[in-house]
């Protein structure tokens, strides 16, 4: 990876360090994490619970903030950025994939890809068309008037992700994707996300615990204690 | 994107029907009910103008004492008036028609096997002018009938019905008490009064006769004055009233011991009540569309809470604040003017209905309608926001952990 210059990162943390509670206490989610994610990279997030690295994804899914620490987003400081503006960023650069799916009920495929699109203003006629395409995308086709309850959870997640890329997002966090679905569904789900981060250049940060779905990834990142270990991350390439 | 936003709030409502319906049912039926009884109210107002227009508009009763006692007569310890007093006011009160002296008492009327129960009111053909009523049937008294008391009468069509059922009462002998009367004459039926009084449930005879073979006094109880079509009753009553004071003689500083009551002023009178007690019957009504208010409220805050992580997922999709707060604003504005819109047909129609069973006018208030459609937006919006901002201030993390 190329450290050097430091503007051309796309996500560069410095020094981010979150506690919960007051005094003794205090639990110490982070201890001081730097790291930087470039632009098409596909990173996999690994650690036990309670190692600290959901909370780093909510800070990078500009969702919570840090007590100290520097955090940059295309060279912006989200720390300085208030609750609408942050919603702004994730509105239009960052797209989620969550382990439950969470998708609306009794709303079709087709309409839940489309959610993004509405905050984004987008007319009807365009919804359709780029939310057609991207189920089309995640191999969807005709499913666009089913509703969760008549899809698999294979089938829901691939919708969470049309969802998820339907802006186009600079990056996709995905919180253990394959957390709920059998090992068939989760390489295929898996495959879809490296068709994404190949074909689209959606950068991907992908919390996991499952090693064989963290292979899939260029990076892994380890999390330890609140901090970053060392000695375990690594900048292997995907297999 | 507040089209967006309402697009989003009717996808929400689309998608729970049942919970929608039943929400709108509790402000379906406060609108109702207010629409209901403000429009009866109406109704009941409108013809109780009409029943006293009925009555004659430009009609005065003067009646011994101090203040109105209803059409029922007099109990007052002040002195009756006499035919003298009648005559008078004819003479020097200027504009007016005709003027009616009267006395009544309660008798039986007896006729074969029949009897009723009636009030016997002495008086002149005066008194049909200034009532404006028409004899159905037969003929009024003659001045010889008048001036000699003879033993004749007019019925009302409510005894006659009583007495001679569909037979012919002209020329037959009813029984006052002691006194026979023969049948001359039936009025015109006049229905009841805005009081509820039968005004067909009494039988005429000459003034003097009930005077000398009933009442046995020669008082009157209470003038009838008409105004002529231009002449305003407010002008004949201070006329009358000083004419009054001068013959009953009443010192300056003294009270009046007599009553001059214009028809207008107890149209006003009725009216102003009737509107009271729409007024009343209205806020009775009003209380059951606040309960539907926190119905809606209440289900609101339910959806919230269920959609929690719904919510959660919208705020990290990138839903501002505002927009959510918007979502479940306008839903709850939705709702709640469903709930008006429907609440407005069916109050309309059970109005109808109502006013249609007791025989009233439906009187369309379209000012009440009105209130209705932004009452019931209102209502969305007051009782929709608290959950609304609880929804709009989750924090996203937490709302897409909820279980």
């Amino acid at each position: 990876m190329n450290t050097e210059i430091e503007n051309h990162h796309l996500i560069e943390l410095a020094g981010i360090a979150k506690s919960y509670g007051m005094g003794a206490y205090a639990m110490h989610a982070l201890r001081g994490i730097d790291l930087h994610i470039d632009k098409g990279e596909f990173v996999a997030v690994m650690g036990p619970s309670g190692s600290g690295k959901s909370t780093c994804m909510n800070i990078l899914g500009c969702l919570d903030t840090p007590n100290s620490g520097t955090y940059l987003f295309k060279g912006l400081d989200v720390g300085a950025l208030s609750r609408d503006q942050r919603a702004l960023l994730r509105r239009n650069y960052l797209g989620f994939v969550f382990q439950g799916f969470n998708l609306l009920n009794r709303t079709s495929a087709l309409e839940n890809v489309e959610l993004p699109l509405i905050y984004r203003g987008a007319s009807a006629r365009e919804r359709h068309r780029r939310g057609r395409e991207t189920l089309e995308a995640v191999g969807l086709t005709g499913w666009e008037s089913h509703t969760p309850s008549e899809l698999s959870g294979g089938q829901q997640q691939r919708v969470a992700i049309a969802r998820a890329a339907v802006i186009e997002p600079e990056v996709l966090m995905a919180d253990e994707p394959t957390g709920n679905l059998d090992s068939t569904c989760s390489r295929e789900i898996m495959e879809l996300l490296c068709a994404f981060n190949k074909e689209r250049g959606i950068t991907i940060v992908m919390v996991t615990h499952d090693l064989e779905m963290a292979l899939y990834a260029q990076r892994t990142i380890r999390f330890l204690d609140g901090l970053i270990d060392p000695e375990e991350s690594n900048g292997g390439k995907r297999s | 994107m507040i089209w967006q936003t309402i697009l989003l709030a009717l996808r929400a409502i689309r998608r729970n029907v049942l919970r929608s319906s039943l929400t709108i049912l509790g402000i379906v039926i406060g609108v109702a009910a207010v629409i209901t009884m403000v429009t009866l109210g109406d109704g009941a107002t409108a013809q109780v103008t009409t029943d006293i227009s009925k009555l004659g508009s430009n009609m005065l009763q003067v009646r011994p004492g101090q203040g109105f006692r209803g059409p029922g007569g007099t109990r007052s310890t002040a002195d009756m008036f006499d035919v003298d007093d009648a005559e008078a006011i004819s003479r020097e009160v200027f504009g007016l028609e005709a003027v009616a002296p009267t006395a009544s008492r309660s008798q039986q009327a007896i006729y074969g096997n029949k009897n009723w129960s009636t009030s016997v009111m002495g008086t002149t053909n005066a008194y049909l002018q200034v009532r404006d009523w028409e004899l159905e049937s037969g003929r009024q008294f003659t001045e010889g009938e008048l001036r000699s008391g003879r033993t004749v009468c007019i019925l009302g069509s409510t005894v006659r019905d009583e007495l001679f059922g569909d037979q012919d009462p002209l020329g037959a002998t009813i029984r006052l008490q002691k006194l026979s009367c023969q049948v001359i004459g039936v009025l015109e039926s006049k229905g009841q009064t805005g009081f509820g009084r039968d005004q067909d449930d009494l039988v005429m005879v000459p003034l003097r006769t009930l005077q000398r073979r009933v009442a046995g006094s020669n008082d009157v109880g209470a003038l009838y004055v008409s105004a002529q079509e231009d002449i305003s009753t407010t002008a004949v009553k201070e006329d009358i009233e000083a004419l009054m004071r001068e013959r009953r003689r009443i010192a300056s500083s003294a009270n009046d011991d007599f009553h001059v009551r214009d028809m207008q002023e107890i149209v006003s009178t009725l009216t102003s009540t009737t509107r009271v007690l729409t007024g009343l019957l209205g806020a009775v009504a009003a209380v059951s569309l606040l309960v539907g208010g926190i119905g809606i409220m209440n289900i609101m805050l339910v959806s919230v809470t269920e959609r929690t992580r719904e919510i959660g997922t919208r705020l990290a999709i990138g839903a501002l604040e505002r927009e959510v707060l918007m979502q479940f604003l306008i839903e709850a504005v939705v709702l709640s003017s469903f709930g008006g819109f429907f609440g407005i047909i069916l109050g309309l129609l059970a109005a109808a209905a109502g006013a249609h069973v007791l025989g009233m006018p439906f009187v369309l208030n379209s000012g009440i309608v009105a209130t209705a459609v932004v009452f019931s937006a209102a209502v969305g919006v007051i009782f929709g926001f608290f959950p609304a901002r609880k929804a709009a201030r989750l924090d996203p993390i937490e709302a897409l952990r909820h279980e």
